[in-house]
């Protein structure tokens, strides 16, 4: 009883402060929309991800390939079931129909894993998948190039996108391939060894967890995630500040509430029901508003795991229950988190005290004081798991330590640094603008942790990209450092093109490799010739003396960063492989997940006879280019595909890696927006609440311009000391980001650069951005009128 | 008998200093009657103005409004009994800024399921309010924001108004007017009326006068 009459009274607050009303519920909906937003991206990509994996698998099984990178012929097959493996085999064609490209998987329908497991083989018919006139399960999109080889076909949602599944008949009429197969997968309860297969096959083990794309794309999903939880994180900021400045407004209303008949449990009660209308009003328009961001991302990152990491993610977005869930709960959730301190500050608030806006000073200078000291506390852990942190939790965990230590400290740090200005300031003025500006940090303090974080993050994932960036464009120089990349079709064509273009080409380097198995993962050995294009450019991280010389001996190789740190091998060690070389350098290899060694020519053709060279790089002067790509072409006999030039090859590379981190840079500059909008809509709640400490300053002489102008100059002053320490904190990040959780997550590390010169352009939005958003308030008391300062003077007050 | 106040204690421990506000008061009040407590600062005046509002509780004694004991010790309980039983009129008015006049006189007797729109709008009129009605308080002078919260006290027909200081912020010919106000309403609804006060002359125009020092009935 009595809810009614006291919920409206709760409400009219709101009613009659719609510019506080409007803070809580935008900064509740940016948080939960970019929350969401990332949600929404993690949950469509791994659903594309689960559709590629439900389709006929292949990294979680093991399979049987041919040891010449030749096709299987089906007589292997044969023999291979004869002799007891539980095996089907698979060939894969991939078409350009209609202008599409059809990935079509031709499998043996009775034994192939995808057909028993992902779909409901009772609506396939039967006859018509059988019997050559042509029957696919097709992924949605796709039906139409179906259409065009005449074939009747279902939509089948799970497979992935741009794939069908046919009757490995219909396929292999199709792609005209004979009595070959491209891969025999061998099922999960064969009981066959290994090493019975004979010479000419060869067996590679299904992908370990280690290793590969799940773990890598999961760890680019936990990177947004970590983005989007720091950017709800900021938002939450601006939603406990609106609550609790909110709270400091009612307070005399919860007072009177109370005498008038209000029970505490009611009051709470009721400010529980307020919060959560207004969680759910601003989640859901949050969620909108993530779809969007989500809508627009998408696609930059479906490209960015395409090309990074090969895995298929269809680039439109569904709305799917588990984000849309997850962001409505995070927004209820997060503001009754951030309400809990009010909640608290309400249960023990005195019925008899007349509660001042100096006692909240108090208050929040004790509560200042201990979040100082917790703030040092996680800087103290974050140091020591700054030595210690090896895997990602630990990292993030690390991160978490450091962004939250030093949002804690910030507001202890301003005011200690305040309190020296106010001291060292003779004039009244100046001493009264420090004192206030002081006063001013509980109520702001919010606001400016926000503010740090989003420069921070900021200045830390820009630093990590540009020093990716400049890593990444060097790697590449030196990894491609041949003018021109062929790929032939036989010896005998190799043989034409270094007839023909003896006299053009300074260097063929042939580029051969074979898969093999290192540290227990599928992996891939390359062999190299002893050239002066390797010594000069190829990217060693470590190395030992007379690498090259040595190189050609069998009983050494090179490896790669990924390998190196995931086995903890260094140079002098033995490459954990059937051969077990010394490793005499490590290389470093960006953007490839699986492990990898470099032996010589011919150490190479020792151990894999039947490999022949039918990959090239071209040594050309760049004035020849263009001529020798129309000799490969008109004389040797090469489709333009198979010519690759390295220009186009590193355009390519970049552009790739230039995707990978769109998303972030975008979320970023929501971050910071987010951050900005928080500064302004504290200092306009601030403003109303600040009149009774501005009128005396009025009446005693300072014109309503000036208190405008202090605003400004206060605001600006405050955002760079935020600036000054969060550049430092996001050099921090940077450094964890690089050195701790990139090797983690990804298996390579990468040298960190500084960008002075982008720190202070970011430094100098940050004060524009503190600027603008205390213009309006500044504004707003310049214009004040008179009679509203006076009214502080009034009895009434 | 309205209020029936025995033996009331209450003592307050400061930065571990024992200060005993009230030791052993007891007051009686019956309908239609009105009494003014008077007493220096600290002599525990507002103290036994907020026990008899069920503001607080009593460290021992009992305190009975109408057939109710109002110092019980749960919150909840004595929310409710607050709602029906009393009106509380505050020095500093306390009314409700985010609602209009009339929402603010009809607050407590609607959180009381007693509203009766007749009866507010008798009372808004008795006051001087009608013209005010629809704006916010801040509108007000403060004597017109007293005269709210006189008429939010009255507007559920509680059976006792306890009123702390009700004229202390006002000027003198404002707070005669609203203590006139307030003697002639309480005594023709028949409602009790307990006023703190430190002026004699307005505590001479209530039927009693009770002075309290060092935390007892002088």
């Amino acid at each position: 009883m009595g809810a009614g009459p006291a919920l409206r009274a709760l409400l009219s607050h709101w009613w009659r402060s719609p510019l506080q009303l409007f803070t809580l519920l935008v900064g509740l909906a940016l948080a939960t929309a970019l929350w969401s937003g990332v949600q929404a991206i993690n949950s469509e990509a791994r659903a594309s991800y689960g559709a590629a994996a439900a389709q006929v698998d292949q990294s979680q099984l093991a399979q049987i390939v041919s040891n010449n990178e030749q096709p299987l012929a089906i007589t292997d097959y044969v023999a291979l079931r004869r002799a007891g493996w539980l095996i089907t085999p698979q060939i894969v064609e991939t078409l350009e129909l209609n202008g599409e490209t059809l990935r079509l998987i031709g499998v043996e329908p009775l034994t192939a894993p995808a057909l028993q497991g992902s779909f409901n083989i009772q609506s396939i018919p039967v006859d018509q998948f059988f019997d050559g006139s042509g029957f696919a399960l097709v992924a949605k999109g796709r039906e139409a190039a179906i259409e065009a080889l005449g074939w009747d076909y279902n939509v089948a949602p799970n497979l992935a996108q741009g794939t069908a599944i046919a009757d490995i008949g219909s396929v292999a009429r199709i792609a005209m391939r004979g009595d070959t197969l491209d891969r025999l997968l061998v099922l999960p309860n064969n009981m066959q060894d290994a090493a019975a297969l004979p010479q000419s096959l060869r067996y590679i083990a299904a992908a370990q967890d280690d290793g590969d794309i799940a773990r890598l794309t999961d760890s680019f999903h936990l990177n947004l995630t970590a983005f989007g939880l720091l950017s709800f994180a900021v938002g939450l900021f601006i939603v406990y500040g609106a609550i609790g400045l909110a709270f400091e407004q009612r307070r005399t209303m919860f007072r009177t509430l109370r005498a008038l008949g209000v029970s505490l449990r009611l009051l709470i009660t009721l400010l529980i029901a307020e919060l959560l209308i207004f969680a759910t009003l601003a989640g859901l328009f949050g969620i909108l508003l993530g779809y969007l961001i989500a809508a627009a991302l998408l696609p930059d990152v479906a490209a960015t795991l395409r090309g990074l990491y090969g895995a298929d993610v269809t680039g439109t977005l569904q709305i799917r229950a588990s984000w849309w869930l997850s962001g409505l709960g995070m927004a209820v959730g997060g503001t009754l988190v951030a309400s809990i301190g009010t909640f608290l500050r309400l249960a023990r608030l005195p019925l008899m005290d007349a509660g001042t806006p100096q006692a909240w000073a108090h208050a929040s200078r004790r509560i200042m004081g201990i979040m100082g000291l917790l703030g040092i506390v996680l800087l103290a852990v974050a140091l020591l798991l700054s030595s210690l942190a090896g895997s990602l939790v630990q990292g993030f965990l690390l991160l978490g330590c450091l962004l939250i230590g030093a949002a804690f400290l910030l507001p202890w740090t301003l005011d200690r640094c305040l309190a020296v200005l106010e001291s060292i300031s003779r004039k009244a003025l100046p001493q009264w603008f420090w004192a206030d500006t002081r006063s001013q940090v509980p109520g702001l303090s919010m606001a400016l942790m926000a503010l740090m974080l989003a420069i921070a993050t900021n200045v830390g994932v820009s630093t990590m990209v540009s020093s990716f960036r400049l890593t990444f464009t060097g790697w590449l120089d030196q990894r491609l450092a041949s003018e021109l990349y062929v790929t032939l079709e036989s010896a005998d064509q190799a043989d034409v093109m270094r007839r023909v273009l003896a006299d053009d080409v300074k260097a063929f380097l042939p580029i051969v490799s074979a898969p093999t198995v290192l540290n227990g993962q599928a992996g891939e050995v390359y062999g190299v010739n002893d050239h002066a294009t390797y010594r000069d450019h190829w990217p060693l991280l470590a190395q030992a003396k007379g690498v090259w010389d040595r190189l050609q001996d069998p009983a050494t190789a090179i490896i790669n960063e990924q390998l190196a740190l995931r086995a903890g091998l260094s140079v002098g060690d033995p490459v954990p492989s059937a051969e077990g070389q010394e490793i005499i350098g490590i290389y470093s290899d960006y953007g490839n997940p699986a492990p990898q060694m470099i032996i010589g020519e011919a150490s190479f053709r020792a151990l894999y006879p039947e490999v022949m060279p039918l990959r090239f790089g071209l040594r050309v002067a760049s004035d020849d280019i263009e001529r020798v790509t129309q000799t490969l072409i008109n004389e040797v006999g090469l489709s333009p595909n198979a010519v690759a030039n390295q220009a186009r090859i590193k355009a390519l590379s970049l552009g790739i890696f230039e995707q990978t981190f769109t998303v972030t840079a975008a979320l970023n500059i929501l971050t910071l927006s987010v951050a900005g909008f928080s500064i302004m809509m504290s200092l306009l709640t601030l403003a109303q609440m600040r009149l009774p400490q501005l009128a005396p300053i009025w009446a005693l002489g300072v014109t309503r311009a000036q208190l405008g102008r202090l605003e400004l100059i206060r605001s600006v002053v405050l955002a760079l000391v935020v600036t000054c320490l969060a550049i430092p904190l996001g050099l921090a990040l940077s450094w964890v980001l690089l050195a701790v959780v990139n090797v983690a997550a990804f298996g390579w590390q990468l040298p960190m650069f500084v960008f002075p010169k982008s720190y202070l352009i970011l430094a100098a939005i940050a004060l524009l951005a503190a600027l603008i958003a205390a213009a309006w308030p500044a504004l707003r008391l310049a214009r004040i009128a008179p009679h509203q300062l006076l009214q502080v003077f009034s009895s009434g007050r | 008998m309205i209020l029936d106040a025995k033996d009331v204690h209450k003592s307050y421990t400061v930065a571990g200093s024992r200060t005993d506000v009230l030791r052993g008061v007891s007051v009686l009040l019956s309908a239609g009657e009105s009494l003014a407590l008077m007493g220096e600062s600290g002599s525990g005046k507002s103290t036994l103005l907020h026990l008899v509002a069920g503001l607080d509780v009593p460290d021992h004694g009992k305190i009975m409004v109408e057939t109710q004991n109002i110092a019980v010790p749960s919150d909840t309980a004595r929310a409710e009994l607050r709602r029906s039983l009393v009106g509380i009129i505050f020095q500093q008015f306390n009314l409700i800024p985010s609602l209009r006049v009339d929402a603010n006189i009809a607050f407590q007797a609607q959180l009381a399921g007693r509203y009766d729109a007749q009866w507010c709008a008798i009372l808004a009129k008795r006051m001087g309010l009608s013209d005010h009605l629809s704006k916010y308080p801040e509108a007000l002078s403060g004597g017109q924001q007293q005269r709210v919260a006189i008429a939010r006290a009255l507007a559920a027909k509680p059976a006792l108004i306890l009123a702390d200081e009700p004229t202390g912020n006002l000027d003198e010919d404002t707070a005669q007017t609203v203590l006139n106000l307030l003697l002639e309403i309480t005594r023709e609804t028949d409602t009790a009326l307990l006023m703190v006060t430190h002026s004699a002359k307005h505590a001479g125009a209530l039927d009693r006068q009770l002075t309290l020092r060092s935390g007892a009935i002088n």
